[in-house]
């Protein structure tokens, strides 16, 4: 009886597993605030990017402030390999990454392992 | 609490487990308060270096993410939590194991982020090239100023010994120049006035004073630290494979830890803590950062130990395109030869010269430079000429010491040519020279054939290239007779002649048609051609490195640099297939064998042994690529 009791739970937690990391999800998005002909987005990294799609405004000067709660060195260095961008996150410290919005387009990046992700779009 | 802190503590407190492990079997020896203590050592270690693991786990586990830490925090939560059950319902316990793959999994980080900072370190240590400040001239008087403070236009001066603040050209004084750390290039380079000097070179013995021309983020380092960096970030084709792998990987190795679990206590009727300690072990073992780091630091060290050399690779897709080049195309002019006519023979004596350049010295004829340099070589006097005259489409007289002179060509002479001298001027001809004919007093004294020649190593880095299997093409707009010439000279297989310079990159797609191609050129005749080949490289075109065409920028004027920049992007590309292979290797072996699937050989991975794998699965593929950093190219 506890045997099978222990076999659907493992398989209940083996589904469960799927579809919480492999189905859709909404990810959180955020529209940059203008402000003063400058936009900025701050953005927690704590088990990944909060938010993880930043939306900016074409032709505004840009900067995204990532701070790093997260003690995970994971998470210590964000990469945005097409904008040849690799910016070290000291735990606790706001860092200030500068994008460059004269062309609209999708930039991706990543933590140093390409292991989290996160979007921004300019449009 | 920082990572080393958070390992010392998770050492320190798992030292007695350590020295228990070791010295039971022998003397039987045990920890004072056996079990108790072992608890309270693993809680401590959980609190303080496991915390950061778990507290990171959760919080990607509400993004609907999982990474290393997910598998770190669950493998040791779930010996952890089991031991503590298990000691009160006094069965056997696995504190140890929660300990020591705490302990292990920090040790690798740690030496992990030295590693990579040591990677990492081309782009510092180039920038750390650049000069604090310059003595720049201001009100007729050379004052010391920060380099921030000084603008183009700045007249500057430069001591023995000092760095080269900014880029610009030499206006008085002269001196030889280190300019190994910019261009790799190990010679002293002259310079006199007129000549380019680039910041962060070093003045060896004279004083000299330049005008400023680039400055800040216009300076040629500038522009290479900028280029190695965007580099350095940049992807390879090859990581969208580990890309997809990494996505799906911690969920998957879960649920393989759960059916391990379940396939153990369930089907071969184990009790739930060996059952457990597979399932542990599986989430220990697997590793998804070595599959994450295989490429980026491959890629880092080796546009690092590029750009040291003079060698810029833009990005780890060039640097993967030019594994699979077939066929190499070499612009001609500029690129092959070196872009400036040459006097290559002299028949006749020391007089020929002597009158040749004493007139040319007069002349505007293109070729007179060349005639000019090689007199001044040769250490000619040269004589002063009366009723210097030119005669249009053939050459020039003049009145030497009484003597009617002339220069000019087969033509201009024929009247007083010899069958003998004109078949050893139809020879030159063949070899694609021209030839000059110099009289005197209305006899031929002698000759001078002139070529653009090609450079002192074009011949030795063809003669490479063939070597490591290319096929190698020259393409020029100049007729076919010379282009034959200079390709015989060097040993090219191929030659496409007369192409007009708008033609140059549909010749290279039409290559393309069979191979991939690299195109070697200049950065800015050149530019579609070097858009249109699979790989461009452009050559050293002064201090602008930041040119657009062109997957490779080399910052020297060598064709031996084409070589060194192919084997250095296949030793790097190599070297990320390696650490790919790898990092495969140790998930794909490590995770069966961690699951019990051996188990029947006796073949078995305890967690902690599990843990210290996977941390030197990431620790050694992170040495790999700084090893890469010491290879020959």
């Amino acid at each position: 009886m506890i045997k099978l009791i222990i076999f659907l739970v493992g398989i209940v937690l083996i589904g469960f597993i799927a579809w919480w990391f492999f189905g859709k999800h909404q990810v959180q998005a955020e529209q940059a605030a203008v402000n003063h002909d400058h936009q900025s987005v701050d953005i927690e990294v704590k088990g990944g990017y909060s938010p993880e799609r930043i939306v900016l405004k074409k032709g505004v000067p840009a900067t995204l402030k990532f701070k790093r709660t997260d003690a995970s060195t994971c998470l210590d260095h964000v990469v945005f390999s097409d904008l040849g961008i690799d910016q070290k996150l000291p735990q606790g410290q706001v860092e200030e990454v500068k994008i460059d919005t004269s062309k609209s387009g999708v930039y991706d990046w990543a933590c140093s392992m390409n292991m989290f992700h996160g979007q921004v779009i300019v449009k | 609490m920082k990572i080393t802190t958070r390992f010392w503590t998770a050492l320190v407190l798992s030292l007695p487990m350590l020295v228990e492990m070791v010295l039971q079997p022998l003397t039987g020896w045990m920890l004072p308060g056996d079990k108790w203590t072992m608890s309270v050592l693993t809680t401590l270690i959980m609190l303080i270096s496991a915390g950061p693991f778990i507290s990171s786990a959760w919080a990607s586990f509400k993004k609907h993410h999982a990474n290393m830490d997910t598998l770190v925090a669950l493998g040791t939560l779930t010996a952890y939590l089991y031991s503590i059950y298990a000691m009160f319902k006094q069965q056997p316990v696995f504190f140890e194991s929660a300990a020591f793959v705490i302990t292990f999994v920090l040790l690798g980080q740690v030496l992990e982020a030295k590693m990579r900072s040591n990677a990492s370190d081309a782009i510092g240590k180039l920038a750390n090239l650049q000069a604090k400040d310059a003595l720049v001239k201001r009100d007729d008087q050379f004052v010391q100023v920060s380099i921030a403070e000084v603008v183009a236009g700045d007249i500057i001066q430069v001591k023995p010994g000092q760095k080269i603040p900014v880029d610009g050209v030499v206006v008085s004084g002269m001196s030889s120049v280190d300019e190994s750390m910019v261009t790799g290039e190990s010679m002293p380079v002259s310079k006199r006035p007129g000549d380019q000097v680039v910041g962060a070179t070093l003045n060896q013995n004279g004083t000299f004073e330049f005008k400023a021309q680039k400055v800040g983020r216009d300076t040629m380092l500038a522009q290479i630290v900028a280029i190695v960096k965007k580099a350095q970030n940049s992807h390879a084709p090859i990581q969208n494979l580990t890309d997809r792998v990494a996505d799906i990987f911690v969920p998957a190795v879960l649920i393989i830890a759960i059916a391990t679990f379940l396939i153990w206590y369930l089907l071969l009727d184990k009790s739930v803590g060996t059952a457990l300690v597979f399932a542990v072990s599986v989430l220990v073992i697997a590793c998804p950062c070595a599959l994450g780091l295989a490429t980026p630091t491959a890629l880092m060290v080796g546009t690092g130990l590029g750009a040291k050399k003079g060698i810029l690779i833009k990005n780890g897709e060039v640097l993967e395109a030019a594994n699979n080049l077939k066929t190499i195309v070499f612009d001609k002019t500029g690129t092959i030869t070196a872009g400036q006519p040459q006097v290559t023979d002299i028949i006749g004596d020391k007089q020929v010269l002597e009158v040749a350049a004493s007139l040319e010295k007069l002349s505007e004829h293109p070729l007179a430079a060349a005639i000019l340099q090689a007199a001044k070589k040769a250490k000619v006097q040269l004589q002063s000429v009366d009723n210097f005259r030119v005669i249009e489409g053939q050459g020039i007289t003049g009145t030497i010491a009484g003597k009617e002179a002339m220069v000019g060509s087969r033509a201009m002479m024929s009247a007083i040519m010899s069958p003998d001298i004109a078949a050893q001027i139809t020879a030159f001809e063949q070899e694609a020279k021209t030839v000059i004919v110099v009289a005197l007093a209305d006899k031929i004294i002698g000759l001078l054939t002139i070529q653009d020649v090609p450079k002192k190593n074009s011949g030795q880095a063809i003669t490479r290239l063939k070597a490591a299997g290319l096929k190698t093409v020259m393409l020029t707009g100049d007729n076919s007779q010379v282009a034959q010439a200079i390709a015989q000279q060097v040993g090219i297989d191929e030659v496409i002649a007369g192409v007009l310079p708008t033609e140059k990159a549909a010749a290279i797609q039409e290559l393309q048609e069979t191979d991939k191609v690299a195109f070697v050129g200049d950065g800015i005749n050149d530019a579609p051609a070097l858009t249109q080949a699979d790989v461009g490289i452009a050559m050293g075109s002064g201090t602008d490195v930041a040119i657009d065409a062109g997957g490779i920028v080399l910052v020297k004027n060598d064709l031996m640099d084409v070589v060194r920049a192919l084997k250095l992007s296949r030793k790097t590309f190599n070297r990320i297939k390696l650490n790919l292979f790898w990092a495969f290797i140790y998930n794909v072996l490590g995770i069966p064998i961690a699951a019990g699937l051996f188990a029947g050989i006796g073949l078995v991975l305890s967690p902690e042994l599990a843990g210290l794998a996977m941390a030197f699965s990431s620790l050694s593929v992170v040495i790999s690529s700084v090893l890469l950093g010491k290879a020959k190219i």
